[in-house]
């Protein structure tokens, strides 16, 4: 039987790769976008989880708003990334620290 | 008309001063000097009433300055015989100083400054003379010594001309505290800052003590004193006279201004003004005659070793001032009103003399290089003759006709003689004082006008001669200049030739020197007559009859001991300068500790340098070095702001501008936030 905390475990699992994939990735800022998605499909699957086991449909709904609000996350974040390779020609993250006090 | 003369001069400073260079020379300089010569005119109608014994004293409010609580300070104007005697003064001599100035200050480019300064300082005199309450008052004293200030600087590019004004203010400003005090402690005392309403009240506190400085004093002596502090100030007596001679470094016409004939005698105005206060305490008044006659007597022994021609004048006059002085101390007050009044005449004459002879010697001011002048300049000789005679008092005794300075100078010493006590003293001191003043004073002129032209050696004659040089010989010079002048002969000449200045400075000259000759003939009855003293004065100030009847009545040998040494000071003066040139060297050589001690003035700007400007430099060094920059600043701005860079240093490293950086110090945030939420 597949309980609630089989849920919460891949949940996390895909949370700590999501994190993870912000830190450790040094290469590609593309890879810090996917990682985002990880993120909040993680979060995603804890709240269908919980839906289910709490029968209420909120979490549900509310899931398909993190979709989408993810869908057009990841469409601005690409296009600023287009824009961003064209005026600098790299997307390289180690090259990307033009913040720094 | 009284709100006319002293408005109009401020009006004249204003537009002259405001306008200053679009409004142009000329009409700066009319606008003043045309105001000066008409508020000259109604003061004298002001005071020709008071002289026929017919003037009406009145007070003309102007409107409420301070109202708090019992406090009332008013501005109006107080008209009396001691207002109309100084307005006269004032008008006259500030008058003709305005005109004299068009043809000293003509190559000056900063000519309607000038002429606003003096009318500023015409405007802040005639508010002093007139005020009718002690804040009245010590406005224009303030007042005076701010135009002094800005005129004695008025060259500020020259640093010497800068110490000065800053010496004449500092050292007004400890004559000051004393008047300010005064002020504070006749509130205290009386309740109240007007003039009449105190000189009334004044007898009623005789007697009674106050406590000051931790004891008790007697009232009217510790208020006399602290006023009388005031006056030492601004009349350059001894310990506070250190200002006058350096105030030198102003143009000639504001010495004769208000270095000379009104500023310096504000002291004495004051104590007159007061009289009624001073009489209420024996102890206030010896000390002023013997501070008057210590001035007297220093100033006098100063005079004769100084070699500027300015501050020769300018000793004489701090010694003159130590006449009027003691004379208020001995209880004479109108002989020392109207020594003030006939010393301005004289003095302004000599300062103005002197100006033109600096005038003809280009801007050459040592006497030593002077010589000879007589003939090049005859009309300033003249008028500067006129000048001595009436400062050394020239006169006959026992008919009684003589020059201004005869009536004046006699009434003070037969006064001080008639008043005994410390005016015995005084009396002694002021003796000798005029066999000194006859002596310098005769020095100067026989050094200046007779004897061997010794111009070759100046520098400015050396320089005027070059110049013309370069320029070229365009006029008359040309034949003498040619022989000498290439050597740098020490003596003679130098083919350099003195110009009689132009009639601008002429003209006042030539009015002074009536004032002089005759203001004391004309006046000596109203203003020190037993009996035309009380028509004259009116109360206006505590005019004593019995001591100048007992001063026209003392011996003989007191009338002639003033002539006496007159003569004397011009003998030894005619013997050491003309006929035994050598006796000053001489003199030199034997007494060199005397004559040391004198050019250096006793010592009196060492001993300062000495005991209060070192020290007030060690101490404002002190605070500088370590308390303000080793401590405020190190530890304030300073201090915070290398802790802000130091802290900014740190933290500009946490911004190290990568994403992933950021986002972990977020995930490190939000997990704490999350576990404080959760084990809350």
């Amino acid at each position: 039987m597949i309980g609630l905390q089989h849920y919460m475990v891949v949940s996390a699992i895909l949370f700590v790769m999501g994190v993870l994939g912000i830190f450790i990735n040094r290469k590609n800022i593309i890879i810090i976008l996917m990682a985002i998605e990880l993120i909040l499909l993680s979060v995603n699957i804890n709240l269908v989880a919980f839906s289910v086991f709490l029968g209420d449909m909120v979490g549900q709904v509310f899931s398909m708003f993190v979709l989408t609000v993810a869908a057009g996350e990841a469409a601005i974040g690409l296009a600023i990334l287009v824009i961003y390779f064209r005026g600098r020609g790299t997307i390289a993250v180690d090259d990307v620290n033009r913040m720094k006090g | 008309m009284i709100q006319l003369i002293v408005l109009l001069p401020l009006l004249a400073a204003i537009i002259a001063g405001l306008g200053n260079k679009t409004l142009g020379k000329l009409p700066a300089k009319i606008i003043t000097t045309g105001a000066l010569f008409a508020i000259c005119a109604m003061s004298w109608s002001i005071f020709i009433p008071f002289v026929m014994s017919n003037g009406e004293a009145y007070v003309a409010p102007l409107f409420t300055w301070i109202q708090s609580g019992s406090f009332d300070a008013q501005w109006a104007l107080r008209v009396d015989t001691m207002t109309a005697v100084m307005l006269v003064v004032i008008t006259s001599v500030s008058s003709l100083v305005h005109l004299y100035s068009w043809g000293y200050m003509d190559e000056e480019p900063d000519q309607p400054r000038f002429f606003a300064y003096l009318s500023l300082f015409t405007f802040a005199m005639l508010m002093l003379v007139t005020a009718n309450n002690l804040l009245q008052m010590f406005f224009g004293w303030e007042g005076v010594g701010l135009a002094s200030y800005l005129l004695i600087g008025f060259w500020f590019r020259k640093p010497s001309a800068n110490a000065a004004a800053i010496k004449a203010f500092v050292v007004n400003r400890v004559g000051d505290l004393g008047f300010m005090m005064g002020i504070f402690g006749t509130y205290l005392v009386f309740n109240t800052i007007s003039i009449p309403e105190i000189l009334e009240m004044a007898p009623s506190m005789a007697g009674s003590t106050i406590g000051f400085l931790g004891a008790r004093f007697d009232t009217m002596t510790v208020l006399c004193l602290l006023l009388f502090i005031g006056a030492m100030g601004k009349s350059a007596q001894l310990g506070l006279h250190t200002w006058l001679p350096d105030a030198m470094e102003g143009p000639t016409p504001v010495s004769a201004l208000i270095h000379a004939a009104t500023m310096v005698t504000a002291g004495v105005f004051m104590v007159c003004r007061l009289s009624p206060m001073f009489e209420t305490s024996e102890t206030a008044l010896t000390v002023v005659t013997y501070v008057g006659a210590a001035t007297c007597l220093f100033a006098a022994t100063v005079g004769t070793v100084q070699t500027d021609i300015k501050r020769v004048i300018a000793y004489s006059t701090c010694s003159q001032l130590g006449y009027m002085f003691f004379a208020a101390g001995v209880g004479a007050y109108g002989a020392a009103m109207f020594h003030l009044f006939t010393h301005a005449f004289f003095k302004a004459l000599l300062f103005l003399g002197a100006g033109s002879v600096i005038h003809a010697m280009h801007h050459e001011q040592d006497m030593r290089y002077y010589g000879g002048l007589r003939k090049s300049i005859p009309i300033t000789f003249w008028t500067m003759t006129l000048g001595t005679l009436a400062i050394t008092g020239v006169g006959l005794p026992i008919i009684g006709i003589g020059f201004a300075g005869f009536y004046s100078k006699d009434g003070i010493l037969e006064a001080a003689y008639a008043a005994g006590g410390a005016g015995t003293g005084a009396f002694l001191v002021g003796v000798f004082a005029a066999l000194l003043t006859s002596f310098y004073s005769w020095r100067l002129v026989f050094l200046t006008f007779f004897g061997k032209p010794r111009w070759a050696a100046s520098e400015h004659i050396q320089h005027a001669l070059h110049d013309a040089h370069g320029h070229g010989h365009d006029d008359h010079h040309d034949d003498h200049a040619h022989d000498d002048h290439h050597h740098a002969p020490a003596a003679g000449t130098g083919g350099y030739h003195p110009h009689e200045s132009p009639w601008v400075m002429l003209v006042p000259l030539i009015v002074l020197s009536i004032g002089a000759v005759f203001a004391g003939l004309v006046f000596h009855d109203q203003f020190i007559g037993s009996e035309g003293g009380i028509a004259f004065w009116q109360g206006s100030l505590a005019f004593d009859s019995h001591l100048m009847h007992a001063a026209h009545e003392v011996p003989t040998w007191v009338k002639f001991s003033p002539f006496t040494v007159m003569l004397t000071g011009l003998a030894i003066a005619w013997l050491a300068y003309i006929k035994n040139t050598d006796w000053p060297e001489r003199f030199v050589s034997q007494f060199g500790v005397l004559y040391t001690f004198l050019l250096n003035k006793w010592y009196f700007d060492e001993l300062y340098n000495l005991l209060f400007v070192k020290p007030a430099f060690a101490i404002g060094r002190f605070f500088w070095k370590f308390g303000d920059v080793g401590f405020i600043d190190r530890f304030g701005p300073n201090g915070l702001a290398a802790l802000v860079v130091q802290g900014n240093k740190v933290t500009s490293r946490l911004q190290s501008g990568y994403l992933y950086t950021y986002a972990l110090v977020m995930l490190i945030g939000l997990a704490a936030a999350a576990t404080w939420a959760m084990t809350r």
